[in-house]
């Protein structure tokens, strides 16, 4: 019943892990700029983490893009201001929506897949083995991840940002009266490329965070299924989390001012 | 010449090793004996750095071998992972030949796999196994891909930990020759781990007895049947009564 003890035992606990991740991180980024770079492991993962996030990433943008349109006009209809459904779309989606929106779902995807594949290599001695084979586990297994995941985030987000604005336009042209032209008239005129860009480097830093938090969680998983399923569970959390702070830390310092 | 000096190491309150003094002398075989959970497996894996040790000295040839270039360390070795550790992503021929395919053993492709389907053969496997995956592999069979991977490159030291488990006495018998055959024919240097007393008995030249965290006992194989060391007796006749205790 010591709560005085407990949280602070909780709190060191919270900062040795932050710590921790920390220095995983400064590590990944060590050994990427050191040889050997393993090509083979890191197109497969621009596949696994890339290309096979697409339909997850594109649903999910498609469909906020189209409840965004209902409810902007919703609002808007309030003060008269029902023209500015396109361009508040589209900046709702490139600038919030569509990097976050589509890094928690690669967190769910991507932060899981790893966390459980690499737990399961860890329990099943798989890494220990990689190191007597003289392969570096952070080499072989977590750059090619992180790299790919910080480069293919980006260009989900992007893919994921017409989708959305798609979406937006399909519910507006069919449901809310617009007319198709001016609609996309509104929308690109009214976009500018720091909107774009912004949310783009959010892609990455989320890409990057995933990988991470995947990566750190499967090869430090405890022993047995039991520990990969905790790994798994802690991987995509963190990842959720830690996609969501820094998101808020990123817009306040890209649009603050 | 392996040498390990006190060694200690202890996993949370449970003491595993409680200073281990060893040396296997090179060239030779050596064979670790005894009961499930003293430690064995994290003697080996202690030398290899893959277990950091709480206290001791290992040395390899001399040098220690916690300092200086792991990879150049590394690359004189070989291990067979109790549980074969084979990666499933890789097909059984990559497996085999994982360090001829990348790093400094590094060979062409078609090279690397005609030594994989060469050692698949030493280890009595045909070449239609090379392009199955590990999933596709029963126990035993996953046991000798480790193997064959262990021993892929060459190596000048070769731990293999429990190589028979899992596997019929033919094959077992197979497995034993090819250990003798790497140590006597190549020179190379073994440590091995079993529990199958006809296995020590085919591949060593000397037998060490872990027991409560220490060597319990040392010496050439020749010795063991007129040992006089009680633990030793009761281990190799397999006898439940004696000072092992089995909690029944
Ligand atoms: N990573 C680890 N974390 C915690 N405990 C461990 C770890 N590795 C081994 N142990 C403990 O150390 C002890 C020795 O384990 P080890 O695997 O070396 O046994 P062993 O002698 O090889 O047994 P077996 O013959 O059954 O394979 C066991 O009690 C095990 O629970
Ligand atoms: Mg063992």
């Amino acid at each position: 019943m010591n709560w005085l003890g407990l949280l602070g035992r909780n709190t060191l606990g919270l900062l040795a892990l932050i710590g921790r991740i920390a220095m995983f991180a400064a590590q990944t980024m060590s050994h990427l700029v050191r040889p050997p770079f393993y090509t083979r492991e890191f197109l497969n993962a621009l596949v696994t983490i890339g290309w096979l996030s697409l339909p997850v990433v594109g649903l999910t943008a498609l469909f906020t893009g189209g409840a965004l349109a209902l409810q902007i006009y919703a609002g808007g209809a309030r003060f008269n201001a029902e023209a500015v459904v396109p361009s508040i779309v589209a900046i709702g989606m490139v600038r919030e929506l569509g990097p976050v929106l589509g890094g928690l779902m690669v967190a769910g995807r991507v932060a899981a897949a790893i966390a459980a594949e690499l737990g399961t290599m860890k329990v099943t001695e798989q890494i220990d083995a990689l190191t007597t084979l003289s392969t570096h586990p952070m080499k072989y297994l977590t750059v090619p991840r992180v790299l790919a995941a910080t480069l293919t985030v980006p260009v989900l987000v992007a893919v994921g940002d017409a989708i959305g604005i798609f979406g937006g336009y399909l519910v507006g042209t069919t449901r809310l009266g617009f007319n198709p032209a001016v609609y996309l008239t509104n929308t690109v005129d009214f976009l500018e490329a720091w909107d774009v860009g912004s949310g783009l480097v959010k892609g990455a830093v989320f890409g990057f965070i995933v990988a991470t938090m995947g990566c750190y969680h499967g090869m430090n998983s405890g022993r047995g299924a039991q520990g990969v399923g905790k790994a798994t569970t802690n991987a995509v959390v963190s990842a959720s989390v830690l996609i969501l702070a820094s998101n808020y830390v990123l817009t306040e310092v890209f649009f603050s001012a | 010449m392996i040498e390990l000096i006190a060694l200690e190491k202890a996993f949370g309150s449970k003491e595993v090793l409680r200073g281990v003094d060893l040396s296997v002398p090179e060239g030779s075989s050596t064979v670790i004996i005894g009961g499930s959970g003293t430690g064995k497996s994290v003697l080996l894996k202690s030398i290899l750095g893959l277990v950091t040790p709480d206290k001791g000295i290992i040395t390899v040839a001399g040098k220690d071998a916690t300092a200086g270039d792991r990879d150049a360390f590394l690359a004189q070795f070989g291990m067979l992972f109790q549980g074969a550790a084979l990666f499933d992503s890789l097909s059984v021929w990559q497996n085999v030949a994982f360090r001829l395919l990348r790093g400094s053993l590094k060979r062409p492709k078609e090279e690397a796999r005609a030594i994989a389907i060469e050692k698949l053969q030493r280890v009595g496997m045909g070449p239609d196994v090379a392009d199955l995956f590990p999933a596709e592999l029963s126990g035993g069979m996953q046991k000798r891909v480790g193997l064959a991977r262990a021993i892929a490159a060459d190596p000048k030291i070769i731990f293999f930990d429990e190589p028979t488990t899992g596997l019929d006495p033919i094959m077992a018998g197979v497995i034993n020759d090819l250990i003798r055959e790497i140590v006597t024919e190549m020179g190379a240097t073994a440590m091995t781990i079993t529990h199958d007393m006809s296995s020590v008995r085919a591949i060593a030249d000397r037998v060490a007895m872990l027991h409560a965290g220490k060597i319990r006992w040392e010496g050439p194989v020749g010795e063991i049947d007129t040992a006089d060391d009680p633990y030793l007796c009761q281990f190799i006749t397999g006898s439940a009564e004696g000072p092992i205790e089995t909690l029944r």
